[in-house]
């Protein structure tokens, strides 16, 4: 299981206030923090907090001061990308394009010249899908254009984009049978990674939803996911889950063993 | 249209290990052997690199085992005395490390003492310069004391010491830690327990780059399969990233095939089988190919045909 750390985001207000500040300590806890925590991407988003490109090359630099981690760059513009993926020390995950081939046309180039790996999300300008299939299309298109960019199929992150249970409750069938068709556009496979949280906001059991909804995922062929990687329960459940879809070798143990 | 180039990429390599020290290292050995160090599934080149070649151990005891007359006859006298059969390995057999079981340790045999023991360890060692496998008696309690006596006999060494499991990787990982050697960590037919006893080693300050694994052998029929299974799961689990896993293999071929009937006994009990003399390297030969293809990194091995026929098999 691939685990992308969240917690680099202005979104937390302690983030906004060390961007502002350029206060790099704080950042760099917030990376060593994860990064203790077994985390295998660290997310850095900028936010609305500013739209200058050195300001996000700024936090990766914070992050990469500190541990030896490859980043998640949460942008989707190509001026603020083209600048950001040159600084990663090692190749990037790209954070994220949708299924519109003239963004497509403009974001692949850079992320096949460095060997980027890239979140596609499975939907279009006209928003998000709301079944299966739909969800199914979007995915080709953007694997499509990877073939055309001769990009290996397993630098591609498919995220069949997660919605809320307690506002569109009958999303979470679809997601789970979209994301079970995604493993089988190529071979090598690519990945299917989802930003977890969604699913459980506004609700009274947020950990829990959690928790089972990832478990889910896994089943359905997940192999990588965008969290608060310090939630221990949340990780136990993932590396479970991973066990019981035997992608990895049990030991009495194993909790131990990932985290040491 | 391209043909796409299907390659299966490892993401981690298999631990590289080292068994033997040479005078500049602290030992006597006149050689040492690397294995491990894999990225790719065994002879699948094109996946990536096996850097060092499996090698062979010699399978020598202090007491004579109790093995079929042809298989005596094909080591010659020597198998009287461990030191002449374990020179008459390197020297003739081609063997590249000795693996010397203490089976005289045991009570029911001749219940040698552990100074005894250490005694013919300390012999060994200036017999041979080839490096060294250890093994107790197989009694758990009485190889406490007899593997820590020729632990510190082989001080320096890095000899590889047989063997950590679940109930005594606490007393092996002092051991090997303490007199610097290479540390076999065994599981009986179970991926589970071979994971859960490098994680135990890893808890306990014992570095798993001095670890081989040793998932029990079987000769034969299912057992054989399990093992099979188990060690190709292990290699293709430490090719993709999981670390517990990433280590060297060892396979005790001439231990397991020489306690089958099948490797054994003559055509008066197994009709139309072929003449013993004959099976019985086959069967050793064909068995320790097999653990070549899972993964093995060391074969223990008795009968010299057999041993002949996987060297050349190996170059």
């Amino acid at each position: 299981m691939i685990l992308i750390g969240e917690r680099i985001n202005t979104g937390f207000k302690k983030i906004k206030e060390a961007v502002l500040n350029k206060d790099g300590d704080v950042i760099k806890e917030c990376a060593r923090q994860q990064a203790d925590a077994k985390a295998d991407y660290l997310d850095v988003n900028l936010g609305a907090v500013s739209n200058k490109p050195e300001d996000l090359c700024w936090m990766i630099e914070q992050v990469q001061e500190e541990v030896d981690l490859p980043i998640s760059i949460d942008n989707n513009k190509f001026v603020m990308l083209k600048e950001a993926i040159p600084i990663c020390r090692k190749p990037p995950l790209v954070n994220s394009v949708i299924a519109d081939e003239k963004k497509l046309d403009e974001l692949l180039p850079i992320v096949a010249e460095y060997k980027a790996s890239i979140i596609g999300l499975v939907m279009d300008e006209s928003g998000s899908p709301t079944t299966a299939d739909k969800r199914i299309e979007h995915a080709g298109t953007i694997v499509a254009k990877f073939m055309e960019y001769d990009i290996p199929p397993d630098r591609l992150f498919l995220d069949p984009i997660i919605m809320p249970l307690k506002f569109m409750q009958d999303q979470s069938v679809e997601i789970l049978n979209a994301a079970s068709q995604f493993g089988l556009f190529t071979d090598p496979p690519c990945h299917i990674v989802c930003g977890l949280s969604n699913i459980s906001n506004g609700t009274t059991q947020k950990g829990l939803i959690n928790r089972i909804f990832v478990s889910m995922l896994i089943a359905h062929g997940l192999d990588a996911v965008i969290l608060n990687v310090n939630d221990t329960e949340l990780v136990n459940a993932i590396l479970t889950a991973d066990l019981i879809m035997n992608r990895t070798i049990y030991a009495d143990s194993y909790l131990e063993a990932f985290r040491r | 249209m391209k043909i796409p180039e299907i390659r299966t990429t490892s993401k981690s390599r298999i631990s590289t290990v080292t068994i033997g020290a040479l005078k500049a290292d602290g030992g006597t050995r006149g050689s040492t052997i690397t294995i491990g160090g894999q990225s790719a599934m065994p002879h699948l080149s094109f996946d990536g690199e096996s850097p060092h070649p499996p090698v062979i151990a010699g399978y020598i005891s202090d007491i004579v085992p109790d093995w079929p007359d042809f298989l005596k006859e094909a080591i010659g006298s020597e198998i009287n005395s461990p030191l002449e059969w374990a020179q008459k390995a390197v020297e003739e057999f081609g063997v590249n490390l000795i693996s010397i079981k203490l089976r005289g340790g045991l009570a029911e045999t001749k219940d040698k003492s552990p100074e005894e023991c250490a005694g013919l360890i300390e012999d060994l060692l200036k017999t041979v310069d080839v490096p060294l496998i250890i093994w107790g008696s197989g009694n758990e309690e009485k190889d406490r004391l007899i593997l820590q006596e020729c632990s510190q006999a082989a001080r320096g060494e890095n000899c590889l010491m047989g063997s950590a499991t679940e109930s005594n990787y606490l007393t092996m990982a002092a051991i090997c830690k303490a007199d610097k050697h290479k540390l076999i960590s065994e599981a009986p037919v179970d991926i589970n327990i071979g994971k859960q006893v490098n994680i135990l080693l890893d808890d306990n300050g014992f570095s798993l780059d001095d670890i081989v694994m040793f998932q029990t052998t079987a000769a034969l029929g299912y057992g054989f399969d399990y093992v099979y299974t188990i060690m190709e799961r292990a290699r293709s689990a430490g090719l993709q990233g999981d670390k517990l896993m990433a280590r060297p293999q060892l396979c005790d071929v001439g231990e397991e095939v020489w306690r089958t009937k099948e490797a054994t006994v003559g055509e008066d009990i197994l009709e139309g089988w072929g003449e013993a003399r004959k099976r019985g390297p086959m069967w050793e030969a064909v068995c320790a190919e097999g653990y070549l293809q899972a993964g093995a990194d060391i074969l223990i091995m008795a009968h010299p045909e057999a041993i002949r026929t996987i060297r050349e098999i190996i170059q």
